[in-house]
C-alpha cells in the first residue's frame, strides 16, 4: 500500500511500455494537447498583452477578463463543451485555453506596462516607430517576465490535461482515469508521476529558453 | 420540460443544498490550509534554508493532478468529502506559504524595531505588527487559493457523487440534459466571483490605513501567486 510500491511496480512492467497505450505513446498524446492550448492561449494572450502594455489602456478590461476567466471551472467547462460540440479535441481545448489565457495575458500586459519608460522615451526620440519600439526594447526588457506567464500557463495546461482522457482522448490522464474505473491505483499513481515528470520538464524547458532568449543585460538586473 | 433548476433526485440535494455543499468541500479546505501554512511560513522566516525545500515540496504536491489525488486517498479516507478536502488543503499550501512569508517578511526592518522597542515581545510583535501589515499580501493568496479550490471542488464527482455542484456534470451526461452541466458551471463561476468579493471586503475591513478606492491594483494579488492557482 504504499505509493513508492505503485510507482516502482507501474514503471518496471513491461506491458506498459509499449502499443497505443504505452507510456511513450501516451506521453506524446499529452504533450501535443498541452502544445496545441499553449500555443492557442499564446496567440490570444500575447498581442492582446503586448498591445494593451505598449498603449497603457485597456488595464481594467483585461483585470476583469482574467478574473472572469480564472472563476471559469476547468472540468465544469469540459463537461458542457461536451455535451454541447460532442466528443473531439475541440471541447477539450476549450477548457485549457481558458486556463492559460489569463496568466499570459496579465503577466504580458504588466510586463510591458512597468518597462522603464527612459529607454522607451530615448528610443522614441531616436525616431523609432512605434512597432520598433515595441518589439526592439519594450519585449526584450519584458521578456523574462512574459516568459514566466507562459511558463505558469504551461505548468497549470499540463496538469489539467488530464481531463482529455475523461472525454475519450489518450494523453496520460488515460493512466489516471482508467485506473480510477479499473481501481488499479498503480496505473493512477504511476500515471500521476508521469505528470508531475512532465511538469518538471516543461519548468526545466523555459529555464532553458529563458537563458538563450533573453538578453544578457537584462538578466544581469 | 425540465428546468435549469430542477436537479435530479439522485443528487440528493436542492440546488441550495448543492451551493452549501460546494463552499464547505471548498471553504474548509482553504481554512485549514491557512492553519497550516501560518506556522510553516513562520518557520520558513525563522530558518531561512527551510524556505527553498518546503516551497519544492508544495509545488510538487500541487504538481500532482487532482483526480490522482482522490483516487489514491479512497484507500484511506474512502468516498468521502474528506478524499476531496485533503488535496485542496494541500494544494492551497503552494499558495498560502509563499503569501504569508513574503509578506511577514517585508515588513519594514524600522516598524519591527518600533515595535520592540515599544516592548512588544516577539509572539505579540508577530501577531499585532507583522500579520496585520502582511494582511494585503495574505489575503492576496486567498483570493487564489479559494477560486482554485471552488472549481476543483467539481472533480469529486469522479470519485462518487463527492463533487457538489460537480455532481450537476455527471448528472447531466447521465441524463443528456446539457442544461445541467451549464448550471454547474455558471454556479461555480458565480460563487467563485462572490467569495472574492468578499475577500476584499475583508482586506479594506483588516486594513483601514489603505486607500479605500481608486487604485485598487497595488493591493491586487501578484501575478505570480495568481499563476500558480487558477483551476484545473
Amino acid at each position: 500500500m504504499n505509493v513508492l510500491n505503485f510507482v516502482q511496480a507501474f514503471f518496471s512492467d513491461g506491458a506498459h511500455w509499449h502499443g497505443y497505450d504505452g507510456i511513450p505513446t501516451r506521453f506524446l498524446e499529452h504533450v501535443r494537447y498541452a502544445a496545441l492550448a499553449l500555443a492557442i492561449a499564446a496567440a490570444i494572450g500575447l498581442p492582446v498583452g503586448l498591445l494593451t502594455g505598449h498603449t497603457g489602456r485597456g488595464g481594467n478590461a483585461i483585470a476583469f477578463v482574467a478574473n472572469a476567466a480564472r472563476a471559469l471551472p476547468s472540468f465544469g467547462l469540459l463537461v458542457l463543451a461536451v455535451l454541447l460540440i460532442g466528443f473531439g479535441l475541440l471541447p477539450v481545448m476549450i477548457p485549457l485555453v481558458v486556463l492559460a489565457v489569463p496568466p499570459i495575458l496579465v503577466t504580458t500586459y504588466e510586463a510591458v506596462r512597468t518597462v522603464d519608460p527612459a529607454p522607451v522615451d530615448a528610443a522614441r526620440g531616436m525616431g523609432m516607430r512605434e512597432s520598433r519600439i515595441l518589439f526592439r526594447v519594450e519585449v526584450p526588457v519584458a521578456l523574462p517576465l512574459i516568459l514566466s506567464g507562459l511558463r505558469s500557463a504551461a505548468i497549470q495546461i499540463v496538469s489539467t490535461a488530464t481531463i482529455a482522457a475523461y472525454v475519450s482522448l489518450g494523453g496520460l490522464g488515460r493512466y489516471i482515469i482508467d485506473g480510477l474505473y479499473q481501481r488499479n491505483y498503480e496505473k493512477v499513481v504511476g500515471g500521476a508521476t508521469l505528470v508531475a515528470l512532465l511538469a518538471l520538464v516543461t519548468l526545466a524547458l523555459f529555464w532553458a529558453v529563458g537563458r538563450l532568449a533573453v538578453s544578457p543585460g537584462v538578466r544581469r538586473r | 420540460m425540465n428546468g435549469f433548476f430542477d436537479i435530479p433526485s439522485d443528487l440528493q440535494h436542492s440546488w441550495a443544498g448543492l451551493i452549501g455543499l460546494h463552499l464547505r468541500e471548498a471553504l474548509l479546505p482553504v481554512a485549514a490550509g491557512l492553519l497550516l501554512a501560518l506556522p510553516l511560513a513562520l518557520l520558513c522566516n525563522r530558518f531561512r534554508w527551510l524556505y527553498p525545500p518546503v516551497l519544492g515540496v508544495t509545488t510538487m504536491l500541487y504538481a500532482v493532478p487532482s483526480l490522482a489525488f482522490f483516487v489514491v486517498l479512497i484507500d484511506y479516507t474512502g468516498q468521502t468529502e474528506l478524499t476531496v478536502m485533503i488535496p485542496l488543503a494541500l494544494y492551497s499550501l503552494v499558495v498560502l506559504v509563499p503569501a504569508i512569508a513574503d509578506g511577514v517578511r517585508s515588513v519594514p526592518d524600522e516598524t519591527l524595531s518600533a515595535a520592540t522597542a515599544m516592548g512588544f515581545g516577539p509572539v505579540r510583535r508577530y501577531l499585532q505588527v507583522q500579520l496585520p501589515i502582511a494582511a494585503p499580501a495574505i489575503i492576496a493568496g486567498l483570493r487564489v487559493a479559494t477560486a482554485s479550490s471552488i472549481s476543483l471542488v467539481s472533480v469529486g464527482a469522479l470519485i462518487g457523487n463527492q463533487g457538489a455542484l460537480g455532481n450537476l456534470l455527471a448528472a447531466a451526461q447521465k441524463y443528456d440534459r446539457p442544461e445541467l452541466a451549464a448550471n454547474a458551471v455558471v454556479t461555480t463561476a458565480v460563487l467563485a466571483i462572490l467569495c472574492d468579493a468578499a475577500l476584499v471586503a475583508l482586506r479594506r475591513a483588516l486594513t483601514p490605513w489603505m486607500p479605500r478606492s481608486g487604485r485598487e491594483r497595488t493591493a491586487a494579488p501578484r501575478e505570480e501567486l495568481l499563476t500558480k492557482g487558477a483551476a484545473r
